[in-house]
């Protein structure tokens, strides 16, 4: 069985149904990108695999744990193996970027904070941040924020890392330092789901691309597959859309 | 009538010096106990109001409605309804008691929504990354939310303290003797208004304008951006 399972999910924002019928897996080591229109509930996927978006029904399995979202206990150790970055960075405002990185590996994990000060540094200077341990996020650039987010969310050992838009809001020329830092995540074996609109960096990094539309999956399979021989209509109109710009 | 610099003499004698300070003093601690307990319970009600658990609900409920109320009803109002409560339910307390348990109520009852809008003020964002890290309320709460919260809270805050002393007035229709009504009496005792309101204003700068300054000091401490923070 494969490490992460999502079976049948379905999930409504209001009257809106945002997730209809989604199954995939990833496996250990996989990079697996979530692609298609705005509004085809890739973001919702991720919430809801994190639990911040309620789902109504489906199963999702984690290392062959059935997680159960109505129970908090599950959740948590759910989110203890996974984590998740966003849009909009969403870093602690009133904290430095040395405390963003090490506030949740001391206080929700409870590791001995000298180690977690070792660890973050380490990791922010793999981001290429080692010189603003001690800048506010305000004094950051998007880029930046970014990455002090994506070093924030490693910083917690995650054996899943979901990636939500993590380059949408960025200056075009901040988008590669930020794509830089996931490809040596891809390098060192993460295992991430990423949703993204840079699709040249999803056919050079995901071992799978799962292409969405209205919140249902309309084509899985390889990279090559997606992009070069796209067999669903929608699938093709997607692809010639994004590659003919 | 003699003029005011004739009556001077006879105003600041030792037993209207004394009535003056006291009823100063009962507006201090009328206000200071509103604005004091008013603020942790309003603190207490706006985080109470942040919590999902089922078991609390009919707190959030019970608190909700308070709020509601009380914010909507006449400062002089809730007065006579806390008086009126007491003689039904045969408390023997002063009038002093009653006034304070109001502005503590009405006290509470602002403030906890002056808290609330700060929490608020707080994006929804930086929560969801803290709940998706394992965060518990609690510490969502005093890490990430209170801290960035008061810059938000702290001038409507001060704003209702200072508005409160003015407001702690009212408490003289019930006969307590505050500093407005002490002004009144020495009034009726024949001195030139200007005598005994005059000292009254004095009396209420007093009160008044070093809270203004604590208030003051405590937004720049508290309320700028943490990268600019000494």
């Amino acid at each position: 069985m494969a490490f992460l399972c999502i079976d049948g999910l379905r999930a409504r924002y209001g009257k809106l149904v945002v997730l209809d019928d989604v199954n995939f897996s990833v496996e250990k080591g996989e990079i697996v990108s979530l692609i298609g229109p705005s509004g085809s509930g890739k973001s919702s996927l991720l919430r809801a695999l994190i639990g911040l978006l309620p789902i109504e029904t489906g199963e999702i399995r984690l290392d062959g744990e059935t997680i159960d979202y109505r129970d908090k206990q599950s959740v948590r150790r759910l989110r203890d193996r996974l984590a998740i970055v966003f849009q909009q960075y969403n870093l602690f405002q009133n904290m430095d970027v040395l405390r963003n990185v090490t506030l949740a590996p001391t206080k929700v994990k409870g590791w001995p904070s000298e180690e977690c000060r070792r660890q973050a540094i380490q990791l922010l200077e793999k981001v290429g941040l080692g010189e603003k341990l001690h800048s506010y996020p305000d004094q950051l650039s998007g880029g930046q924020q970014q990455r002090v987010a994506l070093a924030r969310a490693l910083a917690l050992r995650p054996e899943v890392l979901l990636l939500d838009e993590v380059t949408s809001a960025l200056d075009p020329e901040l988008v590669n330092e930020v794509l830089d830092s996931i490809r040596i995540l891809a390098k060192d074996g993460m295992t991430m789901i990423i949703v993204s609109h840079e699709m040249g960096f999803v056919r050079e990094v995901s071992s799978r691309v799962v292409m969405m539309a209205a919140g249902r999956i309309v084509e899985a399979g390889t990279p090559e597959e997606i992009f070069d021989n796209p067999k669903n209509e929608r699938a093709r109109d997607f692809v010639s859309k994004i590659l003919h710009r | 009538m003699p003029s005011i610099a004739e009556q001077l003499p006879h105003f600041l004698t030792y037993y209207n010096v004394e009535f003056l300070l006291k009823a100063a003093l009962t507006t201090l601690a009328l206000s200071l106990s509103g604005c004091v307990f008013g603020f942790v319970l309003g603190f207490a009600i706006a985080i109470l109001r942040e919590t999902r658990m089922l078991m609390l609900l009919p707190f959030r409920v019970v608190s909700v409605v308070f709020v509601e109320v009380f914010r909507r009803i006449p400062f002089l109002v809730t007065l006579f309804l806390v008086f009126y409560a007491c003689q039904v339910l045969s408390f023997d307390v002063s009038v002093f008691i009653v006034a304070t348990i109001s502005t503590c109520i009405i006290g509470a009852a602002f403030l906890s929504e002056v808290v609330r809008t700060g929490f608020d003020s707080i994006p929804i964002q930086e929560r969801e990354a803290a709940e998706a890290m394992n965060f518990t309320l609690a510490q969502v709460l005093t890490l990430i939310v209170i801290p960035q919260a008061w810059r938000v809270i702290l001038p409507p805050a001060f704003a209702f303290f200072l508005s409160f002393i003015k407001d702690s007035a009212l408490a003289s229709q019930l006969g307590v003797v505050e500093l407005t009504y002490s002004a009144k009496v020495m009034n009726n005792k024949g001195f030139s208004p200007v005598l005994g309101f005059g000292a009254a204003l004095i009396l209420y700068f007093i009160i008044s304008y070093p809270l203004a300054r604590v208030g003051l000091h405590m937004e720049k401490r508290l309320g700028i951006p943490m990268h600019r923070r000494p």
